[in-house]
């Protein structure tokens, strides 16, 4: 099967290349967000060349020249690139053997591929015969369309016979990054005497909504204008944009300026804002747009036989990306041929989107816009890199020729980059009378999950829609279910359930900008299923993984059952307990396969619950099919877990009508060294399936996990995120008259 | 205020225009081109631009250019190289202790600090040395396997 990839640019030298010292270059159009995925491209390659993976250069992804893969997410670039770059390496192996064959008479079993060489038998006087790819390779194999079959070509295992990779080749940038010797966008500096970089940064209201206090503004401006070292002061709608010589001069502007707008100078906004203790109410009563996700409720019987039920809803708050680093971006315009011609450095998940909208929002061909990616801090989803780009370019038009610099500050991070959407979910759920699920109705209300660049007919670009001639906010979307779907994502329990039926709500008001966030909706809905099996399970007087694995019988549900085995086989889950169990500790399983069509993934917690909760294990089994990367794998599953636990522990926006106040770390905590459980993580070894992403499969069965634990620590349902010592206590006090009803026997 | 400032940086006499609106952070990365420290807050919260002032790790972000006058600071240009690594940069790299690696250099220096005061540290000295670096794509066990390696290399006999 052709790769996704492959369809759109099918040739060999997009994908590719010899660099002029002869090395390999390979050219993906998936991004280095702090996951490491170049390195797992380049194992692929090096596998398929039979190279040492040091010999293969990744070239960083630019529109100048690298396929276009659209944006890196949804734990797709192994899926996608990878397959793409195994195909195209497989493809230039088999053309230089059948090349190398041709010209030696021979057939292409004669000829052996080992350590970047081809090697043939002997001649008739007895010489071998010992090529490289560069001697092999000519023009018309680089203009050639890959024929996506010879990864499997029978006589490739000959190959590697003898042939030994590194044990473990370990990622260079890790390397490069203990040393200090790494350039992450921030340390960019552009050569140039005659045009040398200057500085850069935009003020804005907290909100998308707002009015310029003209009077405090000019003032502002006009001081700004007489302060020293500043180069231009720009104003335009509702942004003030400043361009200073130094990075040193921008911090005390910044200072004035973040702390006269929290004192509601500049901007007037009023935003509306949810209340953070009715969340579900506010996100019901919006209007919506409603789909139906999966419905086999006309196939079956009714449901109404239900021997007992559960029904209960979840919530999750806003949430925020809190990268350790801060969005960057540079951009120069230039004249080229009298064409304006603009060129950026960002370190976007998506360098094609952002270069169409960016030719949107300063009305230029694309052709004239090139966007290069270079890696910034970890990035969890669709934060203000792409917003940072925009703000560098508009400044740059005013200092032609000259590269702007642009880094957001910590309050701007936290407070102008787009929130995870909160989310309601809804689940009522009937057993028949042998503890067989009978239906199962799941509904969500919430946002859609992207507001991404690139997809829209105007540009979805923060700055964009707040200068005078504003572009309109795009209001987000879902992605489609072929891909997962955003607030619907593993909205379908991995169950066998006769009667399913699942409603999606889209809310459409969005008085604060929401987008993707790792994993989507995936968390909540997880959490909803796997705290409603859990809460089943018990109704039944049923062990939590028995109850499961009765769900999930045969073949077809081999992989899910499993991952949950294994998981619990780590935990000693079966091992009685004893009586002595400290007071408040409590463990808990979860499991799902992400998206419903990814890698599969359980987790057990333990943790003791005490004024707050104390995760002490976590045991994660995880089916990604072929690793391609193993310990680049365990990092993702074990770095996507901890992550959803400090969303399940700790995490919520505070939002204000003049916008996010939870703007520093002090008011957005996230979970600490000494927070942090230990961490078991075992992979399924399945090398002969298809290798699916690890990034993001861990993160909703964390959340689960840790919600059934605390139900077995203190025997208290949670069922609102975060799960803060506060919530606890609201759970505790709900408990007896809580939204969750349960029916036990009708009969 | 005299108009120069001169410190030890990575073993090395500096001397730098006392520049009273500067920080640290701004001296290493702006003028003097040190970019393994990282700009992280601004407000000395998260650990990612911690250098080694003494032997001490602090904040460059909050630490003004007259406190390191004839003090020695080391960053993590300093701490080693590949010819020469620190034990703490060999474990890293052995442990892969990172995702995006943003918040390395500064946990490098606090647990070189740590290292320096207390050669034996116990997995909760290590753990407290570094509860103020935030990290968020959660290698945090990686982290602390990874000192927990060192600290055993440069105690070993």
């Amino acid at each position: 099967m052709t790769p996704e990839s492959l369809k759109a640019q099918p040739l060999l030298r997009q994908w590719l290349g010899l660099g002029p010292a002869g090395q390999v270059q390979a050219f993906s159009g998936k991004v280095d967000l702090g996951q490491g995925i170049s390195h797992a491209l380049r194992l692929i390659v090096a596998e398929e060349l039979r190279l040492p993976p040091a010999q293969i250069d990744m070239v960083p992804a630019s529109t100048q020249f690298s396929p276009d893969e659209a944006v890196t997410s949804g734990s797709l670039s192994v899926q996608h690139s990878g397959s793409a770059l195994r195909c195209a390496a497989a493809h230039w192996r088999e053309a230089c053997r059948q090349t190398m064959a041709k010209r030696l008479g021979l057939e292409p079993s004669a000829v052996r591929c080992a350590g970047g060489h081809f090697f043939a038998a002997g001649d008739p006087a007895g010489h071998a015969l010992r090529l490289s790819y560069h001697e092999v390779s000519d023009h018309a194999m680089w203009d050639s369309a890959i024929e996506a079959v010879h990864a499997q070509a029978p006589h490739a295992a000959m190959d590697l016979i003898h042939w030994a990779t590194e044990t473990t080749p370990v990622r260079p940038d890790v390397t490069a990054k203990v040393f200090g010797e790494f350039e992450y966008i921030h340390d960019r500096v552009m050569p140039g005497v005659s045009h040398p970089m200057c500085h850069g940064r935009v003020f804005r209201p907290g909100t998308l909504v707002a009015e310029v206090i003209e009077q405090d503004m000019q003032a502002l401006a006009t001081n700004l204008l007489g302060t020293a070292g500043v180069l231009k002061v720009v104003r335009d709608g509702l942004l003030l944009g400043v361009l200073t010589e130094t990075e040193n001069a921008l911090d005390a502007i910044a200072r004035k300026v973040e702390a006269g707008a929290a004192e509601g100078q500049f901007w007037r906004c009023a935003a509306e804002v949810p209340d953070p203790l009715n969340l579900s109410s506010w996100l019901k009563t919006q209007a919506h747009e409603t789909t139906v996700v999966a419905d086999t409720s006309t196939q079956t019987k009714s449901n109404n036989a239900a021997h007992q039920r559960v029904v209960a809803e979840f919530e999750r708050p806003f949430v925020q990306h809190a990268s350790i680093g801060l969005c960057c971006a540079v951009a120069q315009w230039s004249a080229q041929s009298s064409a304006a011609h603009l060129e950026v450095w960002s370190h976007s998940q998506g360098i094609y989107n952002l270069r169409r909208d960016l030719a949107l929002a300063f009305d230029v061909p694309a052709e004239q816009v090139q966007v290069s990616h270079v890696e910034g801090a970890g990035c969890y989803g669709h934060n203000g890199a792409d917003d940072v780009a925009w703000d560098a370019a508009w400044l740059a038009q005013r200092v032609p020729e000259r590269p702007v610099r642009v880094q957001w500050t910590r309050q701007a991070e936290l407070g102008h980059a787009p929130l995870a959407p909160a989310m309601v979910v809804r689940i009522d759920a009937g057993l028949d009378e042998w503890g067989q699920l009978t239906d199962w109705t799941q509904t969500v209300w919430g946002h859609g999950h992207g507001t991404r660049p690139g997809r829209g007919k105007t540009p979805a670009l923060l700055g964009a829609w707040q200068i005078a001639d504003p572009a309109p906010v795009t209001l987000a979307v879902n992605a489609a279910m072929a891909v997962g779907g955003g607030s619907e994502r593993n909205a379908q329990p991995p169950y066998d359930v006769p009667w399913l039926k699942v409603i999606n709500h889209r809310v459409l008001n969005m008085p604060f900008r929401v987008s993707a966030m790792r994993a989507l909706g995936a968390p909540l809905n997880v959490l909803a299923a796997e705290s409603v099996m859990d809460e089943l399970a018990i109704l039944q007087s049923q062990d939590p993984l028995g109850f499961r694995l009765a769900h999930l019988p045969g073949s077809v549900h081999a992989r899910a059952a499993a991952v949950l085995q294994k998981a619990t086989d780590m935990a000693g889950w079966t091992i009685a307990r004893t009586d002595k169990r400290p007071e408040g500790w409590g463990r808990g399983l979860a499991y799902a396969r992400y998206k419903n069509t990814g890698a599969f993934c359980a987790v057990v917690v333990e943790l003791v619950v005490a004024e707050k909760v104390k995760l002490r294990k976590v045991w994660i089994a995880a089916d990604v099919g072929h690793a391609v990367d193993a310990d680049g794998a365990i990092n993702q599953l074990e770095g996507g877990a901890l992550q959803a636990a400090s969303w399940a522990l700790c995490e919520a926006a505070q939002l204000s009508p003049q916008g996010i106040t939870s703007n520093d770390w002090t008011r957005y905590p996230i979970l600490k060294f000494s927070d942090m459980p230990e961490v078991s993580v075992a992979l399924m070894p399945d090398a002969d399936y298809a290798s699916l992403g690890a990034g993001e499969c861990s993160s909703g069965p964390t959340c689960a996990a840790i919600a059934n634990a605390i139900f077995d620590a203190i025997g208290v349902r949670v069922r609102s995120m975060p799960f803060t010592p506060d919530n606890l206590m609201r759970a505790i006090d709900n408990d007896y008259d809580s939204d969750a009803t349960i029916h036990p026997s009708t009969s | 205020m005299t108009q120069t400032v001169a410190f030890q940086l990575n073993g090395h006499g500096v001397s730098v225009p006392n520049d009273s609106g500067q920080s640290l952070l701004h001296l290493l990365r702006n003028t003097l081109q040190l970019k393994a420290t990282r700009m992280g807050c601004g407000q000395g919260q998260c650990g990612a631009c911690r250098v080694m002032l003494d032997g001490h790790a602090v904040a460059a972000c909050e630490t003004p250019l007259w406190a390191i006058e004839g003090k020695s600071v080391t960053t993590v240009e300093g701490l080693g190289n590949r010819s020469a690594p620190h034990a703490l940069q060999t474990a890293f790299i052995e442990e892969q202790a990172m995702q995006c690696g943003f918040c390395t250099s500064g946990i490098l220096m606090s647990a070189a600090a740590l290292l320096l005061r207390q050669p034996r540290p116990s997995r909760a000295d290590i753990v407290q040395a570094i509860d103020g670096h935030l990290c968020r794509c959660g290698a945090h066990n990686r982290v602390v396997r990874a000192i927990e390696k060192a600290a055993a290399r440069l105690a070993a006999p």
